[in-house]
């Protein structure tokens, strides 16, 4: 569960978030949207700690982010390429991540198993560092890394931008699995409804840093967000 | 068209990375870049006089000839390992509407203006006048120094020709080599001939002609090279580097702190920034060589704790004073992972201890300039565990400058603000002001022996002082997140 009470955050006059109040129990699949500038990655930032709110809080399973560390065992994230260790292959990146998770090697060599289909054999094995990588694959490395060590929360920003159109099928799929026993909570933003809706089984729509819809996904969710965002 | 060149070329210079916003590094690279400029003039006026005082016997143009090969072969190979042809920059022109065959011409004219290609002439010009001053035929000398600056130029286009090709490096280190032996053991005076080729030059001016149709031909085969070649699968591709991974393993016996570890000995492999830094070890080690060899020095014996705390330090202060700004790029990513920071810091200082102690034992050697020598470089690095990684690490929480990993070290002051200067000093200085007044209120013995005591204090408050700092770094967190974040 996360709750997030009275969050906003502030530059100078600038507020570019708002949220009154938002609950997000274990185990759903939850998805933020919004236009450039909504809010999302601020949201997300927040949530790892990585900014600190001007007023209010994020608990993530009773744990207020911005006054404990403890949050940080059960909660994976990729947010963007900055993310990446550049300068290491992405065996090393996943033996460093898996390190800090408390994996060993073999730990890594089993998780990463699961995901042969998704790499495409263009990740493990290869012969190039993170920062030489195309930004797609790069990306990929990026995600599975989030999802290691069995954390309870899954947080990632823009997970389908760049990806080619089967990682984005196999993402999905990969997802959707993440939630089936309902006790992993994922949180991705995106600006591709088309796959939010189909991953996510409920969206929350953000502009200007305020929730403006917060809708449980069904069969004419799309539409609705098409015509909210067709203005 | 060429004014937009010239434009975009300005903007480039004054909002690169390197050229900070910091003032002081400014300043500095303003100042070193000056201290050569200073040292070829001095050299170039100056050489006249004191080859003519050394030599009397000889000509000093002669002497200057015989030994251009040296000149010329070494300005070679410095330009292949340190000067790139910059096509990078020209990407982003090739699709708007500019004739190729004018950018290939303005990239190969801005680079005969580049720093290698200037430095000379502040040697041959000032030595030219000179000559002239001294009564040598005023077109000969005139035919001379435009001689030496074709060759540059001619230097500047050939490098660009043979573009990192590790056979010609080849042939340049032999012919460096072989030149100096066969000159050596009066087989050949291969340096010498030579010189007489440039002697013919100032006899007979015209011949300086050469030069000009060698350099016009060097152009234009760099030209035609060029010009074929700017597309994106050819010249200005990126060159992904094949990984070079060593077994690391050894590093798991040093706990919880091995993956940061070895994290960090990649950083210091792969990365153009820290891989020229390595080689600052090698001078920071063999530092002590400017002085101890010296009998100037052999009595100033505080002088033995600065050679002590830089030659067992050099890892120290390089590595340390950008804690923790060499994980800048992906400090988010580490501030969201499950970790204690006291571990990360842990490891930082295991490093510069590991360091301190392996340049100490590659620094016995030392003890050939006697027993006091080594001593006090215990000492030193008795004191440099114990309280310098401490300062250096404290100082890390004022770093507020991303390191972008990619530029190369030399003259690259990116990262560095006002406080790893001030810092530096305390460092070197402190330690020698106090070894300096007990050695000279007191004895050699109890100086040497309150540097080491201090250090070993230092290290007996290990854990309560980590905790300090631990905190400041963990107050700091969002401050350097936000700073990281901003390109510089």
């Amino acid at each position: 569960m996360i709750q997030t009470t009275q969050l906003s955050k502030k530059y100078g006059k600038a507020e570019v978030l708002n949220i009154e109040s938002l609950e997000i129990p274990t185990g759903q699949s939850f998805g933020l949207v919004g236009n450039n500038g909504a809010g999302k990655t601020t949201y997300f930032n927040i949530l790892l700690d990585l900014i600190r709110p001007t007023t209010g809080a994020i608990v993530n399973h009773d744990i207020q982010v911005n006054t404990s560390e403890d949050w940080k065992s059960f909660t994976g994230s990729f947010i963007d390429e900055s993310f990446l260790i550049g300068y290491l292959t992405p065996d090393e990146y996943f033996e460093f991540i898996g390190d800090l998770r408390g994996m060993n090697k073999a730990d890594v060599k089993s998780f990463l198993g699961q995901f042969d289909e998704f790499f495409n054999d263009e990740i493990i094995g290869k012969k190039k560092y993170l920062r030489d990588l195309s930004k797609g694959n790069q990306k990929k490395a990026g995600i599975v890394a989030a999802m290691m060590g069995n954390p309870q929360v899954v947080i990632l920003d823009e997970p389908f931008a760049n990806l080619d159109p089967t990682t984005q099928i196999r993402l999905k799929k990969i997802i959707k699995e993440l939630t089936e026993n309902r006790e992993i909570t994922v949180l991705i933003s995106s600006h591709d409804l088309t796959h939010v809706t189909e991953v996510c089984e409920r969206i929350v729509v953000l502009d200007k840093g305020v929730v403006v819809k917060d809708i449980e996904t069904s069969a004419e969710t799309l539409k609705e967000l098409e015509s909210y965002f067709s203005v | 068209m060429i004014s937009h060149f010239l434009n975009l070329e300005w903007k480039q210079f004054f909002r690169s990375a390197s050229f900070s916003k910091s003032i002081g590094a400014k300043i500095l690279v303003g100042f070193f870049g000056l201290y050569f400029a200073v040292c070829f003039l001095f050299i170039g006026i100056g050489g006249f006089y004191i080859i003519k005082k050394q030599f009397p016997d000889q000509d000093p143009l002669v002497l200057v000839n015989s030994f251009l090969m040296y000149a010329i072969v070494g300005d070679l190979i410095f330009r292949y390992i340190m000067q790139k042809l910059p096509v990078m920059n020209i990407k982003p022109l090739l699709i708007l509407p500019i004739q190729k065959s004018k950018i290939v011409h303005f990239i190969l004219a801005k680079s005969s203006l580049s720093f290698f290609n200037i430095m000379g002439l502040f040697f041959y010009i000032p030595f030219s006048v000179v000559l002239i001053k001294e009564g040598y035929d005023f077109v000969g000398v005139l035919g001379w120094l435009t001689a030496m600056i074709l060759l540059t130029q001619s230097a500047n286009f050939f490098n660009f020709l043979v573009n990192k090709n590790n056979a010609v490096f080849g042939g340049l280190l032999t012919l460096l080599i072989l030149g100096y032996l066969v000159q050596h053991f009066n087989w050949f005076d291969l340096p010498g001939f030579i010189g007489q080729g440039f002697d013919a030059i100032y006899q007979t001016p015209i011949l300086a002609l050469i030069f000009l149709v060698v350099l016009i031909g060097l152009y234009f085969t760099n030209y035609t090279q060029l010009r074929n070649e700017i597309y994106l699968d050819a010249i200005i591709s990126e060159k992904t580097k094949e990984v070079n991974s060593a077994d690391l393993s050894f590093a798991d016996r040093l706990g919880d702190v091995a993956p940061f570890i070895k994290n960090d000995l990649r950083l210091m492999w792969r990365n153009k920034r820290t891989k020229s830094g390595i080689w600052m070890l090698a001078i920071g080690l063999l530092y002590g060589l400017f002085f101890y060899p010296n009998p100037v020095y052999a009595d100033m014996e505080f002088m033995y704790v600065l050679v002590g705390i830089f030659s067992t330090g050099t890892l120290l202060i390089n590595f340390g004073q950008f804690i923790p700004a060499w994980d800048s790029s992906y400090y988010k990513m580490l501030m969201s992972q499950n970790f204690k920071y006291e571990r990360y810091l842990k490891s930082k200082f295991t490093i510069m201890t590991i360091s301190v102690v392996a340049l100490f034992v590659l620094g016995i050697p030392y003890v050939y300039f006697g027993w006091k020598v080594l001593l006090v470089h215990f000492a030193a690095m008795i004191y440099n565990i114990g309280v310098n990684s401490h300062v250096i690490m404290y100082g890390g929480t004022f770093n507020r400058k991303k390191i972008n990993l990619d530029e190369k070290a030399a003259f690259n002051f990116q990262g560095t603000g006002a406080v790893q200067w001030i810092i530096g000093f305390p460092l070197m200085l402190l330690p020698m002001a106090i070894f300096g007044l007990i050695n000279w209120l007191v004895s050699f013995e109890i100086a040497t022996l309150t540097l080491a005591i201090l250090g070993f204090i230092g290290i007996a408050l290990h854990k309560k002082i980590m905790a300090t700092i631990t905190k400041k770094y963990i107050a700091n967190k969002y401050v350097m997140i936000h700073a990281f974040n901003q390109e510089n």
